[in-house]
C-alpha cells in the first residue's frame, strides 16, 4: 500500500473568524480522520519516534490501538507515560521531538503523532476518566512545590506509587503556565482543569494560596514531609532595561497573559480584573510567548499588532506552526529591529518606541546569527501598547529563603540530571526552575525522574 | 475559605476585619501584606496586615472602600468567607533598636504603620508618632498607637482634632527642634509619602516608605508592581514593599497608580447601579 506523504490535515477555525473569539484554533480529528492518519504509521520495529519523546510514550503501540479502534486502550497506553495527554497533544513541539525522528520524514511528512494523542485524550475527557485504583502502600509523605506540569506529573506518579502527596501552589488556581500563560485558543482552560482533576483523583491534595518561601519555607516542609520536590518554574519576567520602560501601557507578557487568562480580563467588567488594550501594539520578542501575546491582544481588539524582533524569522525560537498561525491572523512581523527607548506622553502613557535596525553577523553561542546594530538607522515608531516577551527567569523567593540549596548564576537550581537530586538532602527539583524556560513535556519528564528517585530513596534507601 | 471573625467600622468607609488564617498569622511580620480575592470573578488586591492573633489564628486587615473589590469586601458580614487569601507577602520591616524613631501615618496607612511601630517600641526605640486624617472621625487606631508611643501628635486637614494642617508640617516642627532622629517611617497615601520623603531629605534622616502599587500575583511573576528606586527597576512585592523614600521615583508611581482609573470607575458604577436595581426590584 502506498503511504500518503502528507499528514491528514486538522480542521481549523477560519482565521477571519477566529481572531474575533477565544475558541480553540485547531479543532481536532474526528475518528475518521484519526483512523486515516493512524494508517500512515509504519509500526517501525526500532520506533525512532519514542527516542524523541521526553517521557517515552510507546508511540507505535498507541497508534496501533487507534488503528484497531481500541481508543480506550490507546489512551491507557499513553497515560502509562504521560499524565496530561490532552495538554501535551496540543502544546508539545512534536516537530522537534517525536515527529522529527519519524521514519516517514524520509519520504514526506511525519505521522501527526500529537494530533493522534490529542484525539484519544479528548475522547477520554468527553467520556470521563477511568481512574486507576490506587492503594496507599506506605505512610510516607511528599510535598510538591508548584502545580505546573513538573509538579503535577511528579505528584501524579508518586500518588500512583502509593505515597501521600501534597502540592503547594502560590496562585489561587493550579496548573502553572498551562493556566496563567498559554491562551485559551491554544489550550482551553477546561482541559487543564480536567487534567488537574485527574491528578487529584489519584489522591493528590492541592493547597492553593501557599507561597513557599513565605507561608512556609522548604526547611519547614522537610520537618513534616519525607521529601520535597520543587517545580516552581521560571516565572519572573525580564525587562529590556531601557529608558521609559515603566510607562503606562507597557506590560510584561506574563502580566498581560495572567490578567487575560487567569484573571479573565477579556471579560471585564463581568470579571473585575481590567486590561487596557492599545490600538497599535508592539510585542517585543520572537518566541512562543511573543506569538501568544500578539494573537491574544489581536483578539482583544487591537487594530495592528507588530512583532518586533532583533533577528529574522529563521532565528525565531517560536514553533513554526505558531508563526504561521500568527501570520494567517494578520500579525505584522517587523524583523531586524531592536528597541532603544520608549517615549511617553504627559500622562505617563507610552506613545512611541525608538527602534534601531539590525543586520545579521556571525553565529553566537546559541548557534543563531548574532544581530548587529546598523549605525544611524534609528527611527520612531508610534504605538500605544507594548508587551515585552523577552524571556523569564526563576523566581528568587526560594533561593532567598532556603539553606544549602545550590543555584546557578542564572538563578536555576543545580541538580543531578539523572535523579533530580539537589544539593540539599531529600530535596528534588525539575522543570523550568532547573532548565530555565523550556517546554511542558521536558518539565513533565523531569517530574517523572524525580518521582522515581524519591521512590528509590524512601522505599529502598537508594 | 477564610472566615471573617469580626468586623468593625472604624471610620466612614474604613473597615477592620479579623480573618481566620492561621498559617499567615504564625508567619506574618510587621510590614508584610496579603493578597486577597472576594469572589470567583474577583481581582487580586494587596492589603497590609495590621495585626495578628496567634491564639485565634487570625490576622487583622484595615481597608478603605475605594473600589469595587474593597466595597465588596466591606459588605461581607461576620461569619462569611473570603475565597482567596495568600501571604504573608513582601519583606518584613527592618526592626532594630535605632534610638529615636518617628512614625508618620496617614489615613488607613496608620493601621499598616501600627505593627511596625509596635515592634520598634518592643525593641526599645523611643517612638514619636504623627498621625493625620481628613478630620476627627476619620482618624483610626489612635488608642493603639498612643499605647506604644512615647510622644503622639495628631493633625487633621480641618483642624477638628490636633494640629490644623498636614502631618508634614508637624514633622518639620519636630525635626527643627534638632533632636537626634535615627529613622523615619512614613506610611500612608503615596502623595503623603512623597511629601515626607522630600521634606526629610535635606535633614539626611533615612526615611522608609511602604509602597502600594497595582499588583497581580504578589510573588514576582508579573512585574506590574515595578517601581524605580534610584536608577533601578524593582518589584515592590518581592523587593519591597518598604524602600528608602529618598530613592523612590514617586511621580512615576503616582502616574502608574492611575492606569486603570476609568475601568475602576466603571466597575464601581456598575456595582452601584446593580445595587439600586436590586433594591428597586425587592
Ligand atoms: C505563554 C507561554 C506559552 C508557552 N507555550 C508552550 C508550548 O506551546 N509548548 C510547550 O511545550 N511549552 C510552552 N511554554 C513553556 C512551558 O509552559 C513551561 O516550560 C512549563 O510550563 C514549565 O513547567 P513547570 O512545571 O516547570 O513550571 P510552571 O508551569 O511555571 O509552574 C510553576 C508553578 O509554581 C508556582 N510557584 C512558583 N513559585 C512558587 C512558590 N514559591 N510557592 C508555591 N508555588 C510557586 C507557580 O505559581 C506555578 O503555578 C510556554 C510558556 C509560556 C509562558
Ligand atoms: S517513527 Fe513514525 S512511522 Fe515509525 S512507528 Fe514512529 S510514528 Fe510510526
Ligand atoms: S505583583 Fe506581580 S510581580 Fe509584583
Amino acid at each position: 500500500m502506498l503511504v500518503n506523504k502528507k499528514k491528514t490535515p486538522i480542521p481549523e477555525q477560519d482565521p477571519k473568524e477566529r481572531i474575533k473569539n477565544f475558541d480553540e484554533v485547531a479543532l481536532g480529528y474526528d475518528s475518521e480522520l484519526a483512523l486515516k492518519e493512524a494508517e500512515r504509521c509504519l509500526q517501525c520495529k526500532d520506533a525512532p519516534c519514542i527516542k524523541g519523546c521526553p517521557v517515552n510514550i510507546n508511540i507505535p503501540e498507541f497508534i496501533r490501538l487507534i488503528k484497531e479502534k481500541k481508543f480506550d486502550l490507546a489512551i491507557k497506553k499513553i497515560k502509562e507515560a504521560d499524565n496530561l495527554p490532552a495538554t501535551t497533544g496540543r502544546v508539545c513541539p512534536q516537530e522537534t521531538q517525536c515527529e522529527a525522528l519519524c521514519t516517514l520524514k524520509k519520504i514526506g511528512e511525519p505521522v501527526a503523532i500529537g494530533r493522534l494523542e490529542r484525539f484519544v485524550a479528548d475522547l477520554e475527557l468527553q467520556k470521563g476518566f477511568d481512574i486507576p485504583k490506587i492503594k496507599r502502600k506506605n505512610d510516607k509523605r511528599i510535598a510538591v512545590v508548584g502545580s505546573g506540569p513538573a509538579g503535577l506529573t511528579c505528584a501524579g506518579d508518586l500518588a500512583r506509587m502509593g505515597f501521600e502527596v501534597h502540592i503547594f501552589e502560590a496562585f489561587h488556581e493550579p496548573g502553572g503556565v498551562l493556566i496563567y500563560g498559554i491562551p485559551e485558543f491554544r489550550l482551553p482552560k477546561k482541559i487543564v482543569k480536567a487534567e488537574v482533576e485527574y491528578i487529584k483523583s489519584l489522591g493528590v491534595k492541592i493547597f492553593t494560596n501557599v507561597v513557599i518561601g513565605r507561608t512556609y519555607t522548604v526547611d519547614e516542609l522537610l520537618k513534616e514531609y519525607d521529601a520535597v520536590f520543587i517545580g516552581t518554574g521560571a516565572g519572573t519576567p525580564q525587562f529590556l532595561n531601557i529608558p521609559g520602560e515603566n510607562l503606562i501601557g507597557i506590560y510584561s507578557a506574563n502580566e498581560f497573559l495572567t490578567r487575560v487568562n487567569l484573571m479573565k480580563a477579556y471579560k471585564f467588567p463581568e470579571y473585575d480584573t481590567p486590561i487596557k488594550i492599545g490600538k497599535i501594539v508592539g510585542v517585543i520578542g520572537g518566541g512562543n510567548v511573543a506569538m501568544d501575546a500578539a494573537r491574544t491582544v489581536l483578539r482583544l481588539g487591537a487594530e495592528e499588532v507588530h512583532i518586533l524582533y532583533r533577528r529574522t524569522e529563521e532565528e525565531m525560537p517560536a514553533r513554526y506552526e505558531e508563526i504561521i498561525h500568527a501570520k494567517e491572523e494578520g500579525i505584522i512581523f517587523d524583523l531586524l529591529v531592536s528597541p532603544i527607548r520608549f517615549i511617553g506622553d504627559e500622562k505617563g502613557k507610552v506613545k512611541a518606541i525608538e527602534l534601531q535596525r539590525m543586520t545579521l553577523g556571525e553565529p553566537d553561542s546559541s548557534g543563531r546569527r548574532r544581530p548587529i546594530p546598523i549605525p544611524e538607522s534609528n527611527y520612531i515608531f508610534p504605538l500605544d501598547m507594548v508587551i515585552v516577551a523577552i524571556g523569564t527567569v526563576p523566581n528568587p523567593l526560594i533561593a532567598r529563603t532556603t539553606k544549602d540549596l545550590a543555584f546557578t548564576k542564572h538563578g536555576t537550581i543545580v541538580i543531578d540530571e539523572k535523579t533530580g537530586k539537589t544539593t540539599k538532602d531529600r530535596v528534588f527539583a525539575g522543570g523550568d526552575i532547573v532548565t530555565g524556560s523550556a517546554t511542558v513535556i521536558s518539565a513533565m519528564g523531569a517530574g517523572k525522574i524525580s518521582a522515581r528517585s524519591i521512590e528509590l530513596l524512601l522505599n529502598h534507601n537508594l | 475559605m477564610y472566615k471573617i471573625f469580626k468586623k468593625i467600622e472604624l471610620a466612614p468607609e474604613v473597615k477592620l476585619i479579623e480573618v481566620y488564617a492561621p498559617l499567615i498569622a504564625q508567619k506574618a511580620k510587621p510590614g508584610q501584606f496579603v493578597i486577597l480575592r472576594v469572589s470567583e470573578k474577583g481581582e487580586r488586591i494587596p492589603l497590609t496586615i495590621a495585626d495578628t492573633n496567634l491564639f485565634k489564628g487570625s490576622i487583622t486587615i484595615v481597608f478603605q472602600e475605594v473600589g469595587k473589590t474593597t466595597k465588596l469586601l466591606g459588605k461581607l458580614k461576620e461569619g462569611e468567607n473570603i475565597i482567596d487569601l495568600v501571604g504573608p507577602l513582601g519583606n518584613p520591616s527592618e526592626i532594630e533598636n535605632f534610638g529615636t524613631i518617628i512614625g508618620v501615618g496617614g489615613g488607613v496607612g496608620i493601621a499598616a504603620l501600627y505593627p511596625i511601630l509596635k515592634a520598634l517600641k518592643e525593641k526599645g526605640n523611643y517612638v514619636i508618632s504623627i498621625l493625620g486624617a481628613r478630620s476627627k472621625n476619620y482618624l483610626i487606631f489612635r488608642n493603639e498607637i498612643e499605647r506604644i508611643s512615647d510622644e503622639l501628635y495628631l493633625a487633621t486637614d480641618d483642624g477638628s482634632l490636633g494640629y490644623k494642617g498636614f502631618v508634614s508640617d508637624v514633622l518639620k516642627n519636630i525635626l527643627d527642634l534638632g533632636k537626634k532622629i535615627s529613622r523615619i517611617w512614613a506610611v500612608g497615601p503615596t502623595i503623603m509619602m512623597k511629601v515626607i520623603s522630600e521634606l526629610t531629605k535635606p535633614y539626611g534622616i533615612k526615611t522608609i516608605v511602604s509602597l502600594n502599587p497595582i499588583m497581580v500575583d504578589g510573588t514576582g511573576m508579573c512585574g506590574g508592581c515595578r517601581v524605580t528606586i534610584g536608577n533601578k527597576t524593582m518589584f515592590t512585592c518581592v523587593d519591597g514593599p518598604e524602600f528608602d523614600g529618598h530613592l523612590v521615583n514617586f511621580d512615576e508611581l503616582l502616574l502608574r497608580l492611575k492606569t486603570y482609573k476609568e475601568e475602576e470607575q466603571l466597575a464601581l458604577k456598575l456595582l452601584e447601579e446593580g445595587e439600586e436595581f436590586k433594591i428597586a426590584s425587592k
